[in-house]
């Protein structure tokens, strides 16, 4: 009797502390899974209405051989139109952005132009174009699969522009002082290399720190770490981040200087005149 | 018990990064930063340990920023700040190629050339709202050429080739102004072109020299005009600016009127239209972008780019053209699509039964490209090239002159696909099909990119025809590969 009470009571303690440990953990109102989705997202990839960034992206391959990429980005969020203004809090769905990559190095990119528009819509794929100075050449992108290298890295076209939070579906499997692990599965898995995707969200920031991806063996392959953040006009930043491929060793280490943010750029460098006559206010430092 | 419990919500946390730390450890909490080597992760460990907090994720305080040669210094070197390219850029190269067939009018190399490109930029905003300059030539040892030191500006001959040579600046919020010597394109084909009437070097397309050189420069000025409702681009070419055409001197063609092939023993010698503010061209472009649609509305006053007239001596002359036309490009079924229309009013010929002068055509152009697979985009066209007044054209024509059809058709396809882990191999064929006219042209290339500098390229330029008078069958004789190596600053 004595032992099964024991027992008993050593069920109820174990199936009672996970929820006293989260309130010991959590002292402030728990977001619920969907605040810290769109939380996160926005954290990432909208601080500020606008911003400018000189980007050094050093690839490592397996062998260690390095391969520079620089350029310097521009990024202006669509503003929501007056009657909607109430629908972009930070817990609400975020809008289209547009993008804006000059490149200075390797030399024979130089001067050359790569602008997106993003849309969130599920049913639209972004826009693309890329500008060829020597030959005066505004060409669109045809690219529906955005999870290929940006400019020969190891980090995804969605990696830098921001993976549609609604293309999966997030669980919260853990929650600890410092980081909520959201575990993420693709709605679309035909659509995607890896099974899942784990990610942990630094509590106070609402800052991915870190995100693994998990291939059909369960085996993590692929790592995204930031190393270092800052915070330019109090607006938080990564300053330096690395993906590592974990299956050859290779990695792409990023690194953000003269990060600036709310510049009023206006809605009209991203289109065609500015791809053929670079804004040079705004990429010369 | 209770460890055991308490082990699930006391999972080991990853390192905050540098820039953020816990501001309020909680009770028990496992505080800041794990050592890395605890952080460190084993292969195929999933989510035993957490990440590192980065630097910077530390207490409430902001923290600054430091710049690249600061911090850790393991990427950029200390010092080496991003500024725009104020001096010079430009790549040496060495390219060679050779005929796969025998050219009874020709060298068999047909390329063989060294050329040092030279880019000066310079951004004056401080002098000049929006100003900008640049400079960029071509130093060029070309030993299949035999008057090297023969340097035409026009013509890019010679051992200096000057590809751009301008000035640019902002007279207004709403408009940009460039002058000079410079490259331009507008119209949505892919190596197809119908409204964009600047001048395009086909030898050294059909040569294998780098796409760069398929459009010849211009010396113009262009004016932009932007608007809320349309923008306006207009080129006025004091000069006419033709076509670096193939004439026979380079590559070979068969000449219908003369029977025979042409080659360097007995290049074309057109007569130019050159007078200065007399024989100019005028291009416009109105355009907008409706959601993720562009359209544009083209018009172009000038000259035939290439001799596609006679006169009475026999001689080819460049005859008077207008251009109208249109064109529409956006998204479709995960892919681009577009199309487009040209009339070209051949103006000294209007009837069409001069047959010393082309008659004029509308052309019509509708593509598609996607991505069908991962790095490998597949590009098709479908292009008309239909003859107005054809009736009048046959009638007219001299006898033993082999007629062309009223409608040449072509189809292009084209794939493209990057490998290995950096996309520095990029393996591509663009492939022209005629068939109406049975014939084809197909440009194969392989680009490595060794390193950041240095670039290795392979390719050729194969010309199949069943008629000798066909557009690509004239040139068969041409069929050839080539190779470079660049090493580009």
């Amino acid at each position: 009797m004595k032992a099964a009470r024991k027992m008993l009571a050593a069920v109820l303690m174990a199936g009672l502390c996970p929820l006293a440990c989260q309130a010991a953990a959590n002292e402030k109102a728990a977001p619920d899974l969907h605040q810290i989705v769109e939380r996160a997202n926005r954290t990432a990839y909208y601080q500020g209405e606008d911003g400018r960034a000189d980007v050094n992206m050093v690839i490592v391959d397996e062998q260690g051989r390095q391969r520079t990429r620089r350029f310097t980005i521009l990024r202006r969020d669509d503003r929501p139109p007056a009657d909607k203004a109430g629908e972009y809090g930070p817990d609400q769905y975020a809008q289209d952005q547009r993008f804006y990559v000059y490149f200075h190095k390797p030399a024979d990119v130089s001067d050359t132009v790569f602008m997106v528009w993003k849309h969130v819509a599920m049913d639209r794929d972004d826009d693309r174009w890329l500008y060829l100075p020597a030959l005066d050449l505004v060409k669109r992108i045809a690219a529906s699969d955005e999870r290929t290298s940006f400019v020969g890295s190891h980090f995804y076209y969605e990696d830098v522009s921001g993976r549609n939070t609604n293309e999966d579906t997030h669980e919260l499997v853990e929650t600890t002082d410092t980081y909520f692990v959201l575990d993420n599965k693709p709605k679309r898995p035909e659509l995607v290399e890896f099974t899942h995707y784990k990610m942990w969200i630094h509590r106070e920031t609402f800052l991915p720190v870190q995100s693994e991806y998990y291939n059909k063996r369960g085996e993590a392959y692929r790592r995204y770490t930031v190393s270092s953040v800052a915070r330019p006009q109090g607006y938080l930043t990564v300053t330096e981040a690395r993906m590592e491929d974990l299956q050859t060793g290779g990695h792409t280490t990023i690194e953000y200087s003269q990060v600036e943010y709310d510049l009023g750029l206006p809605e009209d460098i991203f289109t065609e005149r500015y791809l053929r006559k670079p804004p040079m206010q705004y990429i010369k430092k | 018990m209770i460890t055991a419990a308490s082990g699930l919500c006391l999972a080991d946390a990853p390192v905050l990064p540098q820039g953020l730390v816990e501001s309020e450890p909680a009770g028990g909490g496992s505080g800041p930063a794990l050592p890395a080597g605890l952080a460190e992760e084993g292969r195929g460990d999933a989510g035993a340990k957490g990440p590192v907090l980065p630097e910077g994720l530390g207490g409430g305080a902001a923290v600054e920023i430091a710049e690249p040669a600061e911090r850790t210094g393991k990427a950029a070197p200390a010092g080496d700040r991003l500024k725009f390219p104020e001096g010079f850029s430009g790549y040496w190269e060495v390219r060679a190629g050779t005929r796969l067939k025998e050219d009874p009018v020709q060298d068999d190399i047909s390329l063989a050339e060294t050329r040092l490109q030279l880019q000066f930029e310079k951004y004056l905003g401080k002098y000049l709202p929006g100003g900008g300059f640049q400079a960029t030539g071509d130093l060029v040892y070309d030993a299949v050429e035999e008057d090297r030191g023969d340097v035409d500006l026009e013509e890019g001959g010679g051992f200096l080739d000057m590809r751009q040579l301008w000035v640019s600046f902002t007279p207004a919020g709403f408009m940009d102004v460039k002058l000079g010597r410079q490259v331009l394109t507008w119209g949505t084909g892919n190596l197809l072109f119908l409204n964009d009437l600047f001048p395009k070097d086909y030898q050294s397309f059909f040569l294998g020299r780098d796409l760069e050189y398929l459009k010849a420069p211009s010396d113009a000025v262009k004016a932009s005009l932007y608007g809320d409702l349309a923008n306006l681009d207009l080129v006025y070419t004091p000069r006419f600016d033709a076509d670096r055409f193939v004439d026979g001197s380079r590559l070979s063609f068969f000449d219908s009127a003369a029977g025979g092939l042409r080659g360097e023993d007995s290049p074309l010698d057109p007569v130019r239209p050159d007078g200065w503010f007399e024989d100019d061209e005028l291009a416009a472009r109105l355009h907008r972008s409706l959601g993720g649609y562009e359209l544009a509305a083209y018009g172009y006053r000038g000259f035939w780019k290439e001799p596609a007239g006679t006169d009475a001596a026999g001689r080819r002359t460049f005859p008077d053209l207008s251009v109208y036309g249109s064109s529409i490009r956006g998204p479709a079924a995960s892919g681009i699509a577009n199309a487009e229309v040209a009339w070209y009013d051949s103006r000294q010929d209007r009837q069409g039964n001069d047959s010393r002068i082309r008659n004029s055509q509308v052309r019509l152009l509708v593509g598609y490209e996607r991505e069908i697979a991962a790095d490998l985009t597949m590009g098709l066209q479908y292009y008309v090239d239909h003859m107005l007044d054809y009736d009048n054209y046959r009638e007219n024509l001299p006898s033993g002159t082999a007629a062309r059809d009223r409608d040449r058709r072509w189809i292009t396809v084209e794939l493209t696909q990057k490998l290995m882990a950096q996309d520095q191999l990029q393996v591509g064929c663009f492939a022209f099909y005629s068939p109406s006219e049975s014939d084809a042209y197909l440009r194969p290339a392989v680009v490595y990119d060794v390193t950041d500098s240095w670039r290795f390229e392979l390719g050729g330029n194969v010309f199949l025809g069943r008629d000798r008078h066909t557009f690509f069958g004239q040139f068969t004789e041409n069929t050839n590969i080539y190779a470079a190596v660049r090493y580009s600053f």
